[in-house]
């Protein structure tokens, strides 16, 4: 009995350990699946986070490309500096949210190898791509700025530079051309090279170079022409930040010379009611047709002067004589310049009148105030000029001569009117004197008494 | 009926006969100092000047902020002598602020606040501050860029006076800002609250002039002195003075029409150099100088203390000065009044050079 017990004890420990055995083994393996996937889990978090955040390896800290090329010194570490004033940098992207390769790695076979993705210096071919990475991605690049636009890359291949790129010229400007690199600043950096007041000098670091722009055998005076422009008076020297440089007219990414066809589109974006009344102009079709570029032929295109009433008519400074010596057009683009002329001499005459009789301290602000409207109407009749109608500036001139006039009529009569004045105060300072004088014999002869 | 018969006809009605006698009576003491006692006459002449045109203007003035400026500009431009009218009434307003300072000072420095004349002093004194009350409110009525930032500032600094400042200044404003309701509040002080009290403060003035007659200066005081009928001498020449500054009135008018400037506008920006009218100019500069803070004390606070002081101090003189109550010299209080007078004149020219 005593040895039955025993050997089913026996059986039963060896059933217990046996289970044991099993369920160890089955948790073991539970922990390994679990864990396993977990450790990928983590290693795609991981990943992620690396991406988008600053540093190439959060769960370290450690950025190998900084340390190496900190200790190398000179050209290698002028890089690491620059990105202290990088707005990728300031946004707490690195070096291998760029150029690739394993940051964690201090060797440097394994932190630049080509097979983790580094690059060390993209050809200019590559560059679009290479910034491009996260630039056309909507998804990364709403994580640093939602209104970000993506499509430079897109807009990029669209462009001169874009195309001679892919056609194996070198020389055309990339991404880093004008943003430059290591060192790039926001569009809104006043000290960005792609800041507005900074364009023109931008592109002219390759336009106005004739020795870099030889082999495309187009002018490099664009720049020198620009800066004594109109649009570069109002946005160099009067800091007008809304005057156009040479994106406004070119576009930036996509930066093509405007096909004649697109010339008063592109004038249009600003100078909207010009380019409407030109479209609706005799000129219009005359000028499709002999694929003459609107706007530009009579204001020229770097070169914008400062518009003046010289430019209509038939003399030597009237751009309408280029085309018209004799004809009808001629004789329209006279009867333009004097209407205009005329309300302007009037302008003129009246504003002298009105400040004189300002001057002698007669209140004349109501007919200063209308002279204003004058000067709109002025203004109005120039613009309408892109119409060609004389009879449309007739029109227009006419009411504004009609407001010089009574501003006119005003002026004169506060002249009159202090001109009496000062008769009358002649007469009154008579009488009073003759009144004193009465009084002081009045009184002479009281106190002989 | 001939002049006589109607004077007797009044008379017998009115029965002036008193007052004739007074006018008849009343002599003007002549001594080295006596040509200031024209400039009492010539003030009242102004003011005389002023309620005339003052209500004149009323015809065509209204007093909101859509209309005060526009209005002006229409008695400027449109109403026959409008410009005449106005301009005599603002540059009389001025002119006659400068004869009423030299008046008082010449009383204060010729002692004529000594007993029994004290009450003619405080009289005198209490109508300055209404005078400057209506310089003060009449600035703004044009409703003009000027007037309206410098009584934007003046109020400012009523609101600084400890305790009622904020009261002072939102009952002066009529609201927190410079608005419509200002310029309604101030034409009502304009032209009803201050001409009352000035209409009875004047008549007391007078009534104490005609009661105690003129004063000599206390070195002259006991001395026999030559005089002069006020009625007809005295008042002819006075009338003399009166022609000299209707002339200069209308020659002021004429060639120099006081400015209307541009209609005022609460967004636009604060005109650069913004001052207020001449005679605040030295209490506006003080309190430009003082430093931010004195001790404990906020130093604009303390600016406007010391003027409080000041205007007490001048009110109530004719208490303080024992010395010339006596009859007796009274250099420190000459002193005082001499650098009072220096220190106005000192700073109203820095105010203007600045």
């Amino acid at each position: 009995m005593a040895k039955e017990d025993t050997s089913e004890f026996q059986a039963n420990q060896k059933i217990h350990r046996t289970v044991k055995l099993v369920v160890t083994l089955a948790l073991l393996l539970l922990f390994f699946v679990v864990g396993s996937k977990a450790q990928k889990d983590a290693a795609r978090a991981g990943g992620e986070t690396s991406s988008a955040s600053p540093t190439a390896n959060p769960s370290s800290g450690k950025n190998s490309c900084l340390e190496c090329h900190q200790a190398m010194g000179d050209q290698l570490a002028a890089p690491i500096a620059a990105m202290a004033e990088d707005i990728h940098g300031k946004r707490g992207l690195s070096c291998a949210n760029c150029h690739g390769g394993d940051p964690t790695a201090d060797d440097p076979t394994q932190a630049m190898n080509p097979g983790k993705g580094f690059v060390a210096r993209p050809k200019p071919a590559e560059v679009a791509r290479f910034c491009g990475k996260c630039h056309s991605n909507a998804e990364t690049m709403k994580r640093f700025n939602p209104a970000q636009r993506i499509d430079q890359e897109s807009e990029y291949s669209s462009s001169v530079h874009g195309k001679r790129i892919k056609q194996g010229d070198t020389k055309p400007a990339t991404c880093i051309s004008c943003h430059g690199h290591h060192g790039i600043r926001a569009v809104s950096d006043p000290q960005a090279p792609v800041y507005p007041l900074n364009v023109a000098q931008t592109c002219g670091g390759c336009h106005a170079n004739t020795d870099y722009m030889r082999a495309y055998g187009i002018p490099t005076d664009q720049l020198q022409k620009y800066s004594q422009s109109v649009h570069a008076n109002a946005l160099l020297k009067k800091r007008d930040l809304s005057a156009p440089t040479c994106n406004d007219c070119h576009g930036n990414h996509g930066a093509t010379p405007p096909g004649v066809g697109s010339v008063s589109n592109v004038c249009g974006t600003c100078h909207a009611r010009q380019a409407e009344l030109f479209e609706k102009s005799p000129h219009q079709a005359p000028f499709a047709a002999a694929a003459m570029a609107g706007c530009v032929v009579c204001h020229n295109n770097h070169q914008i002067l400062l518009p003046s009433d010289e430019m209509l008519g038939s003399g030597a400074t009237a751009v309408c004589s280029t085309c018209h010596t004799e004809d009808a057009g001629a004789q329209g683009a006279q009867k333009m310049r004097g209407l205009i002329e005329e309300l302007n001499h009037h302008i003129h005459q009246t504003e002298g009148l009105l400040t004189q009789a300002s001057i002698a301290g007669m209140e004349v602000s109501r007919p200063i105030f209308e002279l204003k409207e004058a000067r709109d109407k002025l203004i109005n009749a120039r613009v309408i000029v892109h119409n060609f109608s004389p009879n449309a500036i007739e029109t227009a001139i006419n009411q504004g001569l009609e407001i010089t006039g009574k501003a006119h009529q005003a002026g004169q009569e506060a002249l009159n009117e202090m001109q009496f004045r000062r008769k009358g105060l002649a007469t009154s300072l008579l009488v009073i004197l003759l009144a004193i004088a009465a009084i002081y014999l009045k009184i002479r002869q009281l106190e002989r008494h | 009926m001939n002049l006589s018969a109607i004077t007797t006809w009044v008379n017998d009605r009115a029965g002036l006969e008193p007052l004739r006698a007074l006018a008849h009576k009343k002599t003007v003491p002549l001594h080295r100092h006596s040509v200031w006692y024209y400039f009492g006459g010539m003030t009242l002449f102004l003011f005389a000047i002023q309620v005339g045109t003052g209500i004149l203007l009323l015809l065509y003035y209204r007093p909101s902020a859509e209309n005060a400026f526009e209005s002006v500009q229409f008695i400027m431009t449109e109403v026959r002598f409008g410009w005449l009218v106005r301009s005599i009434h603002s540059w009389s307003a001025n002119l006659m602020i400068a004869t009423m300072f030299v008046h008082m000072f010449s009383a204060y420095l010729m002692k004529a606040y000594r007993p029994p004349r004290e009450l003619t002093w405080v009289s005198g004194t209490l109508l300055l501050f209404i005078v400057l009350g209506f310089g003060f409110s009449g600035y703004l009525l044009p409703w003009n860029k000027l007037a309206f930032f410098a009584t934007k500032v003046g109020t400012d600094i009523a609101g600084v006076v400890p305790g009622i400042g904020t009261f002072l200044l939102r009952f002066l404003r009529g609201g927190d800002e410079v608005t419509g309701a200002t310029l309604t509040r101030f034409y009502g002080f304009h032209v009803a609250v201050l001409p009352a009290l000035v209409t009875a403060i004047l008549f007391v003035h007078l009534y104490f002039v005609q009661q105690r007659g003129m004063s000599v200066p206390p070195s002259l005081a006991g001395k026999p002195l030559q005089t002069m009928k006020f009625v007809p001498n005295f008042f002819l020449r006075d009338l003399m003075g009166w022609l000299l500054a209707l002339g200069a009135l209308a020659a002021l008018a004429a060639l120099f029409p006081w400015e209307l400037g541009e209609k005022a506008d609460a967004f636009a920006s604060a005109p650069a150099g913004i001052k207020p009218e001449w005679f605040f100019v030295f209490m506006f500069q003080t309190l430009k100088y003082l430093p931010a803070k004195i001790g404990a004390v906020d130093g604009e606070v303390l600016g406007i203390l010391a003027f409080g002081g000041g205007g007490l101090f001048w009110l109530l003189v004719p208490f303080l000065d024992r010395q010339s109550a006596q009859g007796k010299s009274s250099r420190w209080f000459t002193l005082i009044g001499i650098l009072i007078l220096l220190y106005i004149v000192g700073m109203t020219i820095v105010g203007y050079a600045e």
